[in-house]
């Protein structure tokens, strides 16, 4: 719930339970035929043998930031932003990092993965739940130790540099422009040099 | 797998383009801030999971009496059912696909570390408590700080995001070193 909402969510109790399926269901189908469900396609990324996982995520920032700050400007959305707390943000990612090149999956990844058959998946999945339970035990130590460390407090890129949101987005697509631009026509290289072998 | 035959239908691709799949997450996300005000998002309510598993490890009263677990209590709620569809979607997909198939070893840890099963678990296993820690100390994953919290531009969303990405390549590149050599 928050705090500061401005807009009432149009579908809440029980018809959004219902809704929630259905969004998990096509971000499932999404995550599995976009490929990021597969191990190898992960560790490939951060190998830089294979973009699929950084042409996914630029591409769902820049069409669901565009779209997300047209209803926040029209009224028809709020923003939810977390808190940067920026040690744990940091350190918190830097293990993140570690754990997902070893684990081969993140969270949500995982759990598709594990619906369409990776068994080594599933049991990644009894990790996150140890993991999770090891950084509830840490929590006091943590919340006292480490999050108030550099606490921006639920700031925005534009709140801190006083560049407007437009700005960042044509910044962002550009650099995505380019890179893309890059990669696909490494890709067509690569892809021409080697004859192909099918579908993984 | 069609190599002569003509294209399957969208059903029946394994896979599909990847700046398409990226769109629409996307348009998925403008929805669900707009209709359920909420951010896609996955490690919040896996908490709430993890603290009613170890409830037989840790007694109750351990976990009722964690802060971080009464604040992520276990509910049936939006986030949970979410992670439930996410099930539920990873596996008609790979069954319309025709690529549902048990896995323990994949090729490319098959390759560099060979085919031991428990090797792999193992690293599965510790792999999954790192990922879990560390998502829920920057509080947020790939879905809840990289693509939600950078989508609105959020300082820890984009912090995350590239640190993670960062982090990731060094880990990659000591664990399979640099020589591009590998499969796809």
């Amino acid at each position: 719930m928050d705090l500061f909402a401005a807009v009432s969510a149009p579908v809440s109790g029980s018809s959004a339970l219902i809704a929630s399926l259905v969004f998990g269901a096509i971000f499932g189908v999404l995550l599995h035929r976009g490929g990021v469900a597969h191990y190898n396609t992960i560790v490939n990324q951060f190998r830089f043998l294979d973009f699929t996982v950084l042409k996914i995520m630029m591409t769902a920032i820049l069409v669901g930031g565009l779209g997300v700050l047209a209803l926040h400007s029209a009224g028809l959305a709020n923003y939810h932003i977390k808190a940067a707390n920026m040690l744990g943000v940091t350190v918190g990612a830097a293990i993140f990092g570690v754990g997902m090149v070893v684990y081969g999956y993140c969270p949500g990844t995982a759990i598709a993965a594990a619906a369409s058959g990776s068994l080594h998946a599933l049991v990644g999945l009894v990790g996150l739940l140890v993991g999770g339970t090891l950084y509830a035990l840490s929590f006091p130590w943590v919340a006292q130790h480490v999050l108030p460390v550099g606490a921006l407090g639920k700031v925005r890129l534009p709140d801190v540099t006083g560049v407007p949101a437009l700005v960042w987005f044509a910044v962002l697509l550009g650099i995505a422009a380019v890179v893309f631009f890059l990669v696909e026509r490494a890709e067509r290289r690569t892809r021409a040099a080697a004859a192909p072998v099918g579908v993984r | 797998m069609s190599t002569s035959r003509s294209k399957p239908g969208i059903l029946r691709q394994s896979r599909w383009n990847p700046y398409a799949v990226g769109a629409a997450i996307g348009v998925l996300s403008w929805v669900v801030f707009a209709l359920v005000d909420k951010p896609l998002g996955v490690t919040t309510s896996l908490t709430g999971l993890a603290g009613a598993c170890a409830v037989p490890v840790l007694g109750a009263e351990t976990i009722a009496s964690n802060d971080y677990f009464k604040a992520h209590a276990f509910k049936w709620d939006y986030g949970m059912v979410f992670l439930g569809g996410i099930a539920l979607g990873g596996f008609l997909s790979s069954l319309l696909a025709g690529t549902f198939r048990a896995e323990a070893v994949p090729s490319v840890w098959r390759e560099r570390f060979g085919g031991s099963v428990l090797k792999r678990m193992s690293a599965a296993f510790v792999g999954g408590i790192l990922a879990m820690y560390g998502a829920r100390l920057a509080d947020g994953c790939t879905s809840g700080n990289g693509i939600s919290g950078s989508l609105q531009l959020a300082v820890g969303g984009w912090t995350f995001f590239l640190t993670l990405f960062a982090v990731g390549v060094i880990t990659a590149a000591l664990l399979f070193g640099t020589r591009r050599s590998s499969n796809s």
